[in-house]
């Protein structure tokens, strides 16, 4: 492959870059350059995405009536368990780290690459490998557990191939921990001359939070799969309630993990936001130290409250109590970061690309989601709500509505860096608009359903919930053609695309300063820092002209 | 493993320094390399922490539960194979520090010969291991259908097997660790035969002991837990 | 870690004292001392892994970093451990408050659980009360 960089090609550009270093298939499968890996990911967990999104279009077609019509009682039970196992651990945790995060970091702190390549290809590999026993299980019949494996269901009564899909969960929570063992080992040791830690843009600082809960959780649920798996496989007995074990227990060490996993999903998404508000705004982040603080913050005390997924479980209501205060102090550090978003706005030069059309979408739909989560955090609230709509709400609020939101609204930003060019905006903007339009047409109806008592997991309903399902499944047909329109103009531009240029956005921050796509090494030589992130004082002319720049 | 393309690193990784052959394209120096993977090694070992954490969790409230019970259960583990294997394990741990020590020193011929030492240790442990777990079996003491209940107090004959279970998961886990350990330690003499380390340059060796003295932390946990605990009554 | 000269002496007494530990720990175990039994067994383990960490694995001549991230691991395990015994510890309480036990305690809940099958049956296997609102 040597000769392919050794004489110029064809290409347009004389500039050699990561995309045209190597074209065999060879060259993409044994790359170790983070830039290629993060394009694998993007790849592989938009294939998740979509399958999730079959299975979610398969349960609001079964909801448009109240009857069982178009699926069985246990079929929809499958579809759901598939629809949240590929949605929470093949899109949702890898989506921003592995694909933005994986591209990004290394770029944004100035390092030639990730400090373990050759581990980041691996985990892609695990996360291929994990993502093919859990594709594998659905072909040959799927699980009906849920996403969450609860015993003892999961060790002796479900039926289907929950071997299979615990073991594709186990594989890809490796691939997890080793990518948030490599950011963590990146972050410390390989940033720029010059970049100190209270110069990290904030993307950073909520990748180095987010790596911290894959390092300290994800072995924990890795290590509750394996039990289950030998309870299941082995009929060893370690929460069979008839040796005198407890399924409660499952349910803390599975917890401890996933509801962190939450965090996994949302810190990035909060790093991406800041990143668009700051250059959509033209101004720095308000309180920058503090939303670093805020980002560490929230992944510490997001330890601290699994138990209230558990209030009605049998826990002690001393420990539910203490859960519940908990739960409640982290609603502190999430507000604070959605003030410190709408300050950085207020004076700002904001502009509507599409990009910041997303984030501000973000910041509205994560504030209801956050906000129906001290709801649900109550400890008799939850009583009530506990298992219903208002739950599947909540948290496709926070997880759809923030998570994916920030996803896009990320892809958006860096995609002139990422392919070298630019998408047709026109209709970017238009798939931002349906995107936030489905979403909420699709979800709010759930918080007001569950309210009312209509249950989760279940294929039929009571006739009188059926308004609000029909509007439900019309929101999720809008939402489902606001996801494929990236799919299809993204592919377009990546060959018919305007060339970008190095910075289109005119945004600061050193993956602009490389060129589009950049080299493979990332810089041809490596910067040198000498201002904090979000430097865009000299890019103020309104204010200055105004003559109000001394109101920062 | 090669990458697209052998660009010359000399435009990334600058030309000042002559460049150790062992250092890799994404580092400026042999320091960072080495800072680098030592901090990964040490991140990785905590999510190895972690990992056992939630089988000792789950041990812990179980024993907190059935004092009485988890005693009995212990009474029939081999308490000196246990105390053998703890044995064999610290000599190990002795020889792997050891076969650091002469990379650290520049004493290269005594590197492979204490890595072969603590390989044959670590064999020598999974053996007894395995000694022990043929014991259980020809017992019946493997839960399961097999699992002979008579052999304990009517009341403690159904926990009793969820305190072999445990055995079984925790132990086993552990020597899955010793396994892998030993094939990481068969690699390290592949490449101390071929000369690769000597003081300026013994990273695998360092990374591969933390991760030995690592599993046998655990089995200093593992053997007063599972053994020892209710020793006395016997 | 290069900044201290390596030297046997260490490595020599480290081990020493850990298999004089594991005989003192195997000794200990033979007296019935009630509850110290079990302190003193988790007190002598913690203190060989204490020696293995601080001497075989360097962290005694470690950078700050690594001794944080040790610190770090065992911060988070005591988490683990601690956050949810609370629960466990405080059940006893929970359902007095209650008035209704969610389990029977302990052993009980062995002597019921004796004489049923081996093999997995086919109804519901958790003795769990109702919940109770």
């Amino acid at each position: 492959m040597s000769h392919a960089v050794s004489h110029d090609l064809n290409a347009p550009s004389a500039k050699l870059n990561y995309l045209n270093a190597g074209y065999g298939l060879r060259s993409w499968l044994l790359t170790r350059d983070h830039k290629r890996i993060a394009l694998l990911y993007l790849i592989s967990v938009t294939v998740f995405f979509f399958i999730g999104g079959i299975m979610a279009m398969l349960m609001r077609l079964e909801l448009l009536t109240p009857e069982g019509d178009l699926l069985q009682a246990d079929t929809y039970n499958r579809v759901f368990s598939m629809h949240g196992i590929s949605m929470v651990f093949f899109f949702l945790i890898p989506a921003i780290p592995a694909v933005l995060g994986n591209f990004l970091v290394p770029l944004m702190i100035g390092a030639k690459d990730l400090a373990f390549p050759r581990i980041n290809l691996l985990s892609w590999y695990l996360y291929v490998f994990g993502g093919a026993f859990t594709l594998w299980a659905m072909i040959n019949g799927g699980v009906d557990t849920g996403w969450t494996f609860y015993t003892p269901l999961s060790t002796h009564y479900a039926q289907g191939q929950v071997m299979m899909a615990a073991l594709g969960v186990f594989i890809s929570g490796f691939s997890s921990i080793l990518t948030g063992l490599n950011f963590i080992v990146t972050i410390h040791r390989m940033r720029a001359p010059g970049m100190t830690w209270v110069r990290l843009p904030l993307f950073i600082w909520s990748h180095y939070a987010t790596s911290l809960i894959m390092v300290l959780g994800t072995p924990v649920v890795a290590v509750t799969i394996l039990m289950v798996a030998a309870e299941r496989a082995l009929h060893l007995g370690l929460f069979d309630p008839r040796l005198g074990g407890d399924p409660v227990l499952f349910q803390h060490l599975f917890w401890f993990y996933s509801h962190p996993a939450v965090y996994i999903m949302v810190l990035p998404a909060m790093g991406v936001v800041s990143e668009l508000i700051a250059a959509f705004s033209r101004k720095p982040i308000f309180g920058y130290k503090v939303m670093a603080i805020a980002v560490l913050a929230i992944a510490v005390l997001g330890f601290l409250v699994w138990g209230h997924h558990m209030f009605v479980s049998g826990q002690s209501i001393y420990a539910s109590t203490v859960f519940s205060l908990l739960t409640m102090l982290v609603a502190i550090p999430s507000a604070v970061k959605v003030f410190n978003w709408t300050a950085t706005l207020y004076e700002g030069s904001v502009s509507w690309e599409t990009p910041m059309l997303y984030a501000l979408g973000f910041i509205g739909l994560f504030t209801i989601g956050g906000l129906t989560g001290v709801m649900i955090g109550t400890l008799g609230i939850d009583i009530h709500l506990h298992d219903t709509y208002f739950i599947v709400a909540h948290f496709h609020y926070v997880m759809v509505g923030g998570t994916i939101m920030a996803y896009l609204g990320g892809l958006h930003y860096w995609w002139p860096k990422i392919t070298g060019r630019l998408y047709r905006a026109f209709w970017a903007k238009i798939s931002a608009m349906l995107v936030f339009v489905g979403f909420n047409l699709t979800f709010f109806p759930q918080f007001i359903l569950g309210y009312m008592g209509m249950p989760r997991r279940y294929w039929s309903y009571a006739p009188e919930f059926q308004v609000l399902n029909v509007l439900s499944t019309a929101g999720a047909s809008i939402l489902g053609i606001g996801y494929l329109l990236p799919a299809i103009y993204f592919t377009w531009s990546m060959r018919y695309g305007e060339k970008a240029g190095d910075n289109p956005w005119g945004a600061v921050g050193l993956e602009w300063q490389t060129s589009s796509p950049p080299p493979t090494f990332n810089f041809d030589e490596i910067p040198v820092v000498t201002h904090d992130a979000y430097d865009y004082h000299d890019q103020r002319p309104t204010n200055a002209a105004k003559g109000e720049s001394a109101l920062v | 493993m090669s990458n697209p393309a052998p660009i010359p690193a000399s435009a990334a990784a600058g030309a000042h320094h002559a460049s150790h052959p062992a250092l890799q394209h994404q580092f400026d120096s042999l320091a960072q390399q080495k800072e680098s993977s030592s901090l990964g090694m040490w991140v990785f070992l905590v999510t190895e922490v972690m990992f056992f954490g939630g089988l000792f969790l789950t041990y812990v409230l179980y024993r907190l539960r059935f004092p009485g019970v988890f005693a009995e259960a212990s009474h029939h583990l081999n308490v000196p194979m246990g105390a053998l294997n703890t044995a064999v394990l610290i000599c190990s741990s002795l020889t792997m520090a050891l076969a650091i020590f002469a990379a650290q020193t520049n004493r290269k011929k005594a590197i492979v010969p204490w890595l072969l030492a603590t390989i044959g240790l670590g064999a020598t442990f999974l053996v007894v291991k395995a000694f022990e777990y043929k014991e259980k079996f020809t017992h019946h003491l493997v839960p399961g259908p097999h699992f002979d209940l008579s052999q304990f107090s009517p009341d403690h004959a159904r926990p009793a097997e969820m305190f072999f279970s445990l055995y079984f998961v925790m132990t086993g886990i552990h020597a899955l660790h010793m396994i892998i350990g030993i094939g990481l330690l068969s690699w390290l003499v592949v490449q101390a035969r071929k000369g690769r380390f000597d003081s300026s340059y013994y990273n695998p060796l360092e990374m591969s002991g933390l991760y030995w003295h690592f599993v046998d932390i655990v089995w200093i946990f593992l053997f007063p837990l599972l053994y020892l605990l209710g020793y006395h009554a016997r | 870690m290069s900044e201290h000269e390596p030297s046997l002496k260490p490595y020599i007494l480290v081990f020493l004292a850990l298999m004089v530990l594991t005989a003192a720990t195997v000794l200990v175990a033979k007296f019935d001392l009630g509850a110290a039994n079990d302190v003193a067994a988790l007190m002598i383990a913690a203190t060989k892994a204490t020696l293995v960490v601080l001497f075989f694995m360097h962290v005694k001549y470690g950078t700050r970093m690594t001794k944080l991230t040790v610190l770090g691991s065992l911060l988070w395990l005591g988490l683990l451990i601690g956050v949810t015994t609370m629960d466990y510890a405080s059940r006893r309480l929970s359902d007095e408050v209650r008035g209704a036990p969610y389990e029977a305690p302990g052993l009980e809940l062995a002597g019921q659980l004796g004489d049923s099958a081996q093999a997995p049956v086919a109804s519901a296997p958790a003795p769990d009360a109702p919940h109770d609102r």
